[in-house]
């Protein structure tokens, strides 16, 4: 969505270097999240139409990413759990019929106790349906029963070989393939979002490798969605005194997108 | 043309229909509720366009090229319009299902003086035309027109205020329009029981105290019964007989649209609307479908007709006027759907039809095809008004919910939001006053920050270096009363003069005798002196004054809540706002005809003009930059989504703008959805969120900003490329530059 970059604003130092693990907290204290900011109606996060939290902070440096003012997470607005929910209570009735609440980033999970206590509260006191937007990367920080409120997750995988995801994301692969077979084991319903870059993401062989890996998992990838690389993010690196790494690169073209969603299709996923 | 008498037999025009009330009295309305039947399908049943009608609107298409090129085609020159004044016209004669045009031949204009000679001698001119020199005598010399009266009238405060643009848009030069004639009567009933109607309505006042009312009434209802045998004459022309009721489905769209038509060779209003016949043409369409007399496709080709009809309504305007108003627009409002004041929808077949001619004759601003939407539509018509609105841009939403309780289930929308019951009430139309620019006033004492001229007698200017919100707020509130009082005056003037110099006859005689008329007021500028005002009160606001002493210029610390967030400290301001200015505007102390005073949030696209006029404001806009339209958040200042901006602009109570509240929404086609049926189904479900937070009035324009950019650059790809504004539809590649890029910078609500 047309995201606001007057609510964070990064101070264009070096990206964080060490796995930070998630901003727990202390427990019994009130948790507090870093909200870079919300959107009130925006559709493909997640089933219908969807009110979205996107959450400050995120441990990857991805080199397409559309939204580097969401890196760091006091770049975000301080609020605590009242506050987020303050800001959907007047779409409730209309987000029950009509979709549901998304929460994104930045990683949210980087804030993984105040998004717990976020969709417990979404999900039992609200009764709405909840989309996780992650790329699972800091999983292993929560238990099992930190999904159960939980309805869908939506899984970013950014590329098939580790070495290439190193390159693009700054981290490694393997935490996010473990945190989809997780997802299996806990019954939870995927969808993978992949975005095709030319000369980056667009190879066949490492389109077919996921899409195996994906066919693999069964019946919860319930679908993937190939976003097509865009450059409406480039001027925020601009703005934070950054250099844009894929400078040159195109979106993908009509042909290529097709070609991608084809490896996909014959492996018997669903694509939009 | 083939005759149109061809398949009526001499059978009884209301054979098969439902008997009631409706036969002894004029009461459509009463013969709707006795004979629709509800459609609650979807929308398979459609036809798409036969060869007939691509034929007569590829004749048409070419004439509209050349009507683009030269900015108007042709021009009647010689003789002032009149319903009678032209012979006959066609597109193509032979193939024509439905006929009638304004002169005689397409896209050719007619000159109508009544309003003002000034403004036909440069619309003339502009064009490189020359007026006739007895026309030119006979409105110089013999006859004197509704902007002569209004000048002669008009007081100094008034003439400044307008000159300053802190009012603007007055119906003074021109027709004032937004009165819709019940033009379904035509076909109910014929002219001759019309007629008898109109006398009976006479007589009734023959023993009346003879008052200046009693009298003007009198006047008016003769001028009534002669306009509707000119009507008749007019329809003679044609070979058609509408001096009895219709007996057929085609005869009654023609006898409707001949109702229409008289009314658009007499008088160019600002709005010519065509008011709410999908309903009840669809009762007359239904029964020769049952009779074996028509077929959907050619009970398409019908509405077809009459909406390539409707699509050459012209008028001969000043380019000045078409700046103000982007490019030329004639708002043939029809309003389409809605619910019954008995629960059951009003959603036929024929509603359906008449969104199917977006398809079959590809998107076009006119006519404004207008749905009234209530969440207890059949969900049927929802998704189908859905698929047209994300193909075409080119339908504007009013919530019937909300007007229902109101104005009943028989009003339709003159112009753009303004909901009348058909045949029992009018309008006068107020343009608007410009609350922005009333802040600056208040703020500098009533001197005008543009011109340093005194504008507002008898005020004094803040002082003090930073702007303490009690004190504006004291200060603008006697600023609002002046600006309401002079603009009263004014509307006074200009609805005394237009009865007098430019009565709307063929539109009048279908009404009945004792209307209801609104005094209908407008507020621009509203997002700007919402945001001003919380700027004041939540940022720190430092005055820069120039050498006079006079406040041009702001500077803001802080940050501030704006309007269009779903943000209560800023959305409460704009409330308080629009409700305060009806009040001012309630305590006036005398209304033309006993008019009903009410208010529109709604600029059209003077939002562009408005901001020319008006200085810095303390929200941060610059000198010159347009207003947000209607009742939008200023254009980026919505930052959280349209639904967020929708639930703000809902808050503005529909009592205060009982004449509508105009949202205009873009967005991307993404942010509806990835796949066109999760589009449908996600702009349906925002329809029914909006509608169910009360909210009045939306425009949907789904496109790409790249589209639009294209459009800029290669015009020729895009003659028909639509986009909804405040409260009607425009061709985009007719907007000036400015306009152009004024659409381009507003919020696009899209998916990254």
């Amino acid at each position: 969505m047309t995201f606001t970059s007057s609510l964070a604003r990064g101070h264009g130092d070096a990206p964080a270097c060490i796995v930070v693990p998630p901003a727990a907290g202390v427990a019994g204290e009130a948790p507090v999240g870093f909200l870079h900011s919300v959107e009130s109606g925006a559709a493909g996060d997640g089933p219908g139409m969807r009110f979205v939290f996107f959450m400050a902070g995120c441990p990857l440096r991805c080199l397409y990413c559309h939204n580097p003012d969401t890196w760091k997470l006091k770049a975000g607005r301080r609020i605590d759990l009242d506050e987020a929910l303050a800001e959907i209570a007047p779409y409730r009735g209309f987000l029950r019929l009509a979709g549901g609440v998304t929460v994104s980033g930045g990683e949210p999970m980087t804030q993984a106790r105040f998004v717990g206590a976020l969709l417990t509260r979404l999900h039992d006191d609200l009764r709405l349906h909840t989309a996780l937007d992650t790329t699972g990367f800091l999983g292993r920080s929560v238990d099992d029963d930190w999904f159960d409120p939980v309805d869908l997750v939506l899984l970013d995988v950014k590329h098939s070989d580790p070495a290439v995801y190193k390159r693009i994301t700054g981290r490694d692969l393997a935490p996010t393939l473990d945190f989809a077979r997780r997802m299996v084991r806990l019954g939870k319903p995927m969808w993978i979002r992949y975005v095709l870059v030319p000369g980056l993401t667009d190879g066949e062989a490492e389109i077919a490798r996921l899409a195996d890996l994906l066919a693999g998992l069964g019946p919860l990838v319930q679908q993937v969605d190939v976003l097509p690389y865009h450059r409406l993010g480039v001027h925020k690196w601009a703005e934070l005194g950054r250099a844009y790494p894929l400078d040159g690169t195109e979106p993908p073209s009509r042909e290529a997108l097709d070609a991608a969603i084809a490896i996909f299709r014959t492996r018997g996923l669903k694509v939009r | 043309m083939n005759a149109i008498t061809e398949n009526a037999t001499a059978q009884e025009p209301w054979a098969g229909f439902a008997a009631g009330p409706w036969q002894s009295q004029i009461d459509v309305r009463g013969f709707i509720q006795a004979n629709y039947r509800p459609y609650l399908g979807d929308s398979r049943f459609l036809s798409g366009p036969t060869s007939r009608t691509l034929g007569v609107w590829a004749k048409l298409t070419e004439l509209l090229a050349e009507e683009r090129k030269k900015g108007v085609l042709d021009v009647s020159v010689d003789r002032p319009a009149a319903i009678t004044a032209h012979a006959p016209g066609f597109i193509d004669r032979d193939a024509e299902l439905i006929v009638g045009l304004q002169t005689d031949a397409p896209l050719k204009r007619a000159i109508m003086p009544n309003g003002g000679l000034r403004m036909v001698e440069m619309g003339l001119e502009a064009y490189g035309y020359e007026i006739d020199p007895a026309v030119k005598e006979t409105w110089t010399r013999h006859r004197k027109s509704h902007n002569q009266g209004v000048f002669d009238a008009y007081s100094p405060e008034i003439l400044a205020a307008r000159k300053s643009g802190i009012v603007t848009g007055l119906p003074d030069a021109y027709g004032r329009g937004r009165i819709i004639g019940d033009y379904r009567r035509v076909a109910l009933y014929g002219t001759d029981r019309l007629k008898a109607d109109k006398r009976r309505e006479l007589h009734e006042i023959d023993d009346a105290v003879f008052d200046e009312a009693t009298m003007r009434q009198r006047e008016e209802l003769n001028e009534q019964i002669r306009a509707l045998d000119e009507l008749a004459e007019m329809a003679a022309s044609y070979g058609c007989d509408v001096t009895q009721p219709a007996r057929t489905g085609r005869e009654a769209v023609q006898w409707t649209y001949f109702g229409y038509l008289a009314a658009v060779k007499e008088q160019n209003g600002a709005a010519m609307s065509l008011g709410r016949v999908s309903t009840f043409l669809d009762i007359y369409l239904d029964r020769d479908i049952e009779r074996g007399l028509l077929t959907e496709e050619s009970a398409q080709e019908l509405i077809d007709d009459l909406v390539i009809k409707l699509r050459i309504v012209r008028f001969l305007r000043t380019p000045e006027y078409d700046t103000l108003f982007s490019g030329d627009p004639t708002w043939v409002t029809e309003s389409i759907g809605g619910i019954g004041e008995d629960g059951r929808p009003l959603v036929t077949r024929t509603s359906f039809r008449f969104l199917q001619t977006l398809f079959n004759l590809g998107p076009a601003p006119e006519p404004n095809l207008t749905v009234l939407w209530s969440t207890q539509l059949p969900e049927g018509f929802k998704d189908y008004c859905a698929k047209v609105s994300i193909e075409t841009s080119s339908i504007q939403y009013e919530n019937d919910d909300v007007m229902r309780p109101h104005w009943g289930d028989d009003y339709g929308i003159a112009c753009c939001v303004s909901p009348m019951r058909i045949g029992k009430q009018m309008q006068f139309f107020g343009a608007r006053a410009n609350l922005a620019k009333a802040l600056l006033y208040a703020i500098n004492g009533g001197v005008d920050e543009k011109s340093g001229m005194v504008v507002a007698e008898g005020f004094t200017p803040i002082e003090g270096d930073v702007l303490d919100y009690d004190t504006v707020v004291a200060k603008l509130d006697p600023m609002m009363s002046w600006l309401a009082k002079t603009y009263i005056k004014a509307l006074n003037v200009i609805h005394y003069m237009h009865d007098k110099y430019a009565y709307e006859r063929i539109e009048m005689a279908l009404h009945d005798r004792d209307v209801l008329r609104t005094m209908a007021c407008g507020i621009a500028g509203l997002s700007v002196a919402a945001d001003s005002l919380s700027a004041i009160k939540h940022a720190k606001v430092k005055v820069v004054r120039n050498k006079a002493g006079l406040a041009v210029d702001y500077v803001i610390e802080g940050d501030y809540p704006a309007y269009g967030n779903n943000d209560d400290r800023a959305d409460s301001i704009a409330v308080w706002l629009a409700e305060t200015f009806i009040e001012k505007i309630k305590a006036q102390p005398h209304f033309y005809r006993n008019a009903m005073p009410t208010q529109s949030v709604l600029t059209i696209t003077s939002n562009v003009v408005y901001g020319k006029k008006t200085g810095n404001t303390p929200d941060g806009r610059r000198a010159g930059e347009p207003f947000a339209p209607g009742a939008n958040p200023m254009n980026g200042r919505d930052k959280k989504g349209f639904i967020a901006a929708g639930a703000s602009v809902s808050k503005i109570p529909y009592a205060c703008a009982l004449d509508g509240i105009s949202w205009t929404a873009s967005a991307t086609p993404t942010a509806l959805g990835r796949v066109p049926e999760e589009r449908q189904k996600n702009l349906a479900a925002c329809l029914d969120a909006f509608a169910g937070a009360m909210g009045h009035h939306v425009n949907v324009n789904v496109l790409n900003r790249e589209t639009l950019l294209d459009a800029m650059e290669h015009p020729e790809i895009y003659p028909q490329l639509t986009i909804r504004v405040s409260g009607y539809a425009v061709n985009f590649v007719k907007l000036s530059r400015e306009q152009q890029l004024d659409v381009i910078s507003r919020t696009f609500h899209g998916c990254m």
